[in-house]
């Protein structure tokens, strides 16, 4: 194990992947000279030269879709997309193309295509540049996304998004790439389609993936120690395939959930596990299922007001609070900290 | 008058180009009374099985599918053979080939079995994408055509992407791209014709001009109707084309494929008539009556068949027999689309993903989540 933070876990991970299959190369927008917005392919142009870091113009339909067409003729192309606020100008071949061809085509072709993108607001980088709409791509039957909140699952998916012969939507995040922690050395895939239970417990299940499951296990960490609450943590990682099963049976332990979306409530990711949890726990349920989520505006770029928007981590606290006494449960040495 | 110095269109005007295709020198202009040579006129019986063939083809799609033997929509490529054939002829088998939601013609003359191509059209397991595509998704991987795409503009970043990978691996194939001439004015044309040039890609762009976006007219819907000039804007050669006369279409179409072989991306535009509506449902009322009796002069196979006649070589009868050969296939092609089996709704799930993963959902539309985990219900 080495200490890393999840920006160096993916640039090593890239290297070493490209350094393994001569097929994978890199394309985006000024991610070679530039090394990335976020530095991501820093050193990359240099150590493997133009053909396989790739600086694109500024077309994210053309280069996507170039992707998707190179991948169709055998390549592994990864993609940056600078945020995923552009990934709208690429949605058509994302999804029209991308996610369709290896079904549409009675399963003639395989598009082994990845598309990085971090989402993430808290920025102050207003409406357009702060959305958190991974669910569009979560939608969509054909494409997988899977979306990492450590160093070591940074790796792990990414691995495992590069070996994968269909397209994978690889979900980043803003606040997480100086964040630090253990990532193996040796190159082990994650299953994409799998869900992680990072914290073991029994009061309550607390849900979430990318930022949201990083402060969903700080949240725990906390009130066990401030509340002595045993609260089991799942982190998505994948959201399509979603790990269905294992949410049902941590709720079918704990009778309760709660869940941590960065996007919006209304139609929002939370919906969808809310309404699993409905269809597949309903009677072990002694709350309703919670979900914490962004206020409903295009994000403001006042500071107080994007705050405000953004969930935080009394906003998850409180909302664990309030679904305890729903379930009638006592409170464990409550308000020592918190309200 | 802007003075034409550096500027690309210049260099490669379409009148430099149309000065060069040697097209109206080798065979005469369509002109019935103009006589041929044994090879030219070979060369034009040979195109003639060609683009009889797709005529055959697209009047049987479109009788099936007011027989309901075809769903969806169903665009024809009546008035394309020309254009088709001349196409085509200058593509090896390894070329890719990239087309839209008009693409019967394109499959057939790719070398594609009418039957796998009518058995698609029928929704059958034996068609070319088993039954999953239907008349806009036609693919066959082994013959390299990489697809009818049905969004406009949707195949051009694919192609343009295909062309990369030839580049990337050093291989010595090149990609064709035909869209209609909607697809012009569409982002994706822009961005695809840009990265092309600038990566000095292997394909051939080619615009098939109808004059007609369903029922938009070209002057209507682009600022610069003759739209092979838009090559300009990225230093890309370009040419236009009369699609009714495939020997020309073929010529420039040489020019064009040997320089996308060379790394320098070519534009061409073929001029063609659409002799039915947009799709087999469309009347196209929006044409005025002028227009569609001018419509039967400019039938390519119509042209093609006096012109060879003429050419004293080949009689009327011969070439009709040509035709019945050609109907006689597609006959075939409908009779095995028709005893070919509808795909078993066991299969519904078999293209969820190329790579396997759990928790993928299979779930058929009446059925629960989760059946019998309910404690209550317990059964």
């Amino acid at each position: 194990m080495v200490m890393k933070t999840y920006r160096q876990a993916l640039r090593d991970t890239l290297r070493e992947e490209m350094l393994r299959d001569e097929s994978v190369f890199l394309m985006g927008e000024e991610i070679g000279v530039f090394e990335g917005s976020y530095k991501i392919t820093a050193g990359l142009l240099e150590e493997f030269g133009e053909k396989r870091v790739r600086d694109t113009p500024i077309a994210e339909e053309g280069f996507t879709g170039a992707a998707v067409g190179a991948a169709m003729l055998g390549l592994r192309p990864v993609v940056e997309l600078m945020t995923i606020n552009f990934s709208l100008i690429a949605i058509d071949q994302i999804i029209n193309s991308a996610a369709k061809i290896y079904g549409m085509f009675g399963g003639q072709v395989k598009v082994p295509l990845v598309i990085r993108t971090p989402g993430g607001g808290g920025q102050q980088l207003g409406a357009t540049h702060s959305q958190n709409i991974e669910l569009f791509y979560a939608f969509i039957p054909g494409l997988k996304v899977v979306a990492p909140s450590t160093p070591a699952d940074a790796k792990a998916l990414l691995i495992a998004a590069i070996r994968d012969d269909d397209p994978v939507l690889f979900l980043e995040n803003l606040a997480l790439y100086n964040t630090n922690g253990e990532v193996p050395e040796a190159s082990e895939p994650a299953i994409i389609g799998k869900a992680a239970v990072t914290r073991e417990g029994k009061d309550l299940t607390l849900i979430g993936y990318s930022r949201m499951a990083y402060i969903a296990n700080k949240v725990a960490e906390e009130l066990a120690i401030s509340d002595g609450l045993n609260i089991e943590v799942i982190d998505l990682r994948s959201l399509r395939p979603l790990d269905r099963e294992t949410i049902i049976n941590s709720v079918k332990k704990t009778n309760a959930a709660v869940v941590l979306e960065d996007d919006w409530l209304t139609y929002g990711i939370g919906a969808e596990i809310a309404a699993s949890i409905s269809d597949g726990a309903f009677d072990y349920l002694d709350a309703p299922v919670r979900r914490v989520a962004m206020a409903e505006v295009p994000m403001p770029y006042s500071k107080v007001l994007e705050t405000a928007a953004l969930p935080s981590i009394q906003d998850v606290t409180h909302a664990i609070y309030e679904t305890l006494d729903a379930m009638g449960r006592p409170r464990h040495k409550i308000g020592q900290g918190h309200d | 008058m802007v003075e034409e110095t550096s500027s690309p269109t210049k260099k490669f005007s379409a009148k430099k180009l149309a000065a060069k295709k040697p097209a109206a020198e080798k065979v005469a202009p369509i002109n019935n009374s103009v006589k041929l040579s044994q090879n030219q006129s070979d060369e034009l019986v040979s195109f003639y099985e060609e683009m009889t063939l797709v005529r055959r083809f697209e009047e049987r799609a479109a009788r099936s599918y007011t027989q309901a033997l075809i769903g969806g929509y169903c665009h024809l490529n009546l008035g394309e053979e020309a254009a088709i054939a001349g196409l085509l002829k200058e593509l090896n088998y390894d070329d890719y080939l990239f087309t839209n939601y008009r693409e019967h013609g394109y499959a057939l003359l790719k070398g594609i079995d009418a039957k796998r191509l009518m058995a698609e059209l029928y929704g059958r397991v034996d068609g070319v994408s088993k039954g999953w595509g239907g008349s806009m998704h036609m693919f066959d991987l082994e013959h390299r055509l990489l697809g009818g795409y049905g969004i406009v503009g949707g195949q051009l970043p694919l192609a343009t992407g295909a062309a990369l990978a030839i580049d990337y691996r050093g291989s010595r194939e090149i990609v064709m791209c035909t869209m209609g001439d909607g697809t012009t004015n569409i982002g994706a044309f822009h961005e695809s014709l840009n990265i092309a040039a600038l990566w000095k890609l292997p394909i051939v762009f080619v615009i098939i001009n109808n004059g007609l976006g369903m029922g938009t007219t070209v002057s209507k819907s682009s600022a610069e109707p003759e739209l092979h000039l838009r090559g300009a804007s990225y230093r890309m050669e370009s040419a236009r084309v009369d699609g009714l006369d495939p020997v020309a279409v073929a010529m420039a179409t040489q020019i064009a494929v040997q320089s996308a072989r060379a790394k320098k991306p070519f534009l061409l535009e073929v001029m063609t008539p659409r002799l039915r509506g947009h799709s087999v449902v469309d009347p196209a009322k929006y044409r005025s009556e002028k227009e569609v009796i001018d419509l039967k002069n400019h039938d390519p196979v119509t042209l093609l068949h006096d012109r060879i006649v003429a050419g004293g070589f080949v009689t009327s009868e011969e070439l009709h027999q040509i035709d019945l050969r050609a109907i006689k296939k597609i006959d075939d092609a409908h009779h095995f689309a028709e005893e070919s089996a509808h795909p078993d709704v066991s299969t519904l799930f078999d293209y969820n993903y190329a790579t396997p993963v759990p928790n993928d959902s299979r779930r058929l539309p009446g059925q629960a989540l989760f059946p019998s985990t309910s404690k209550a219900v317990g059964n």
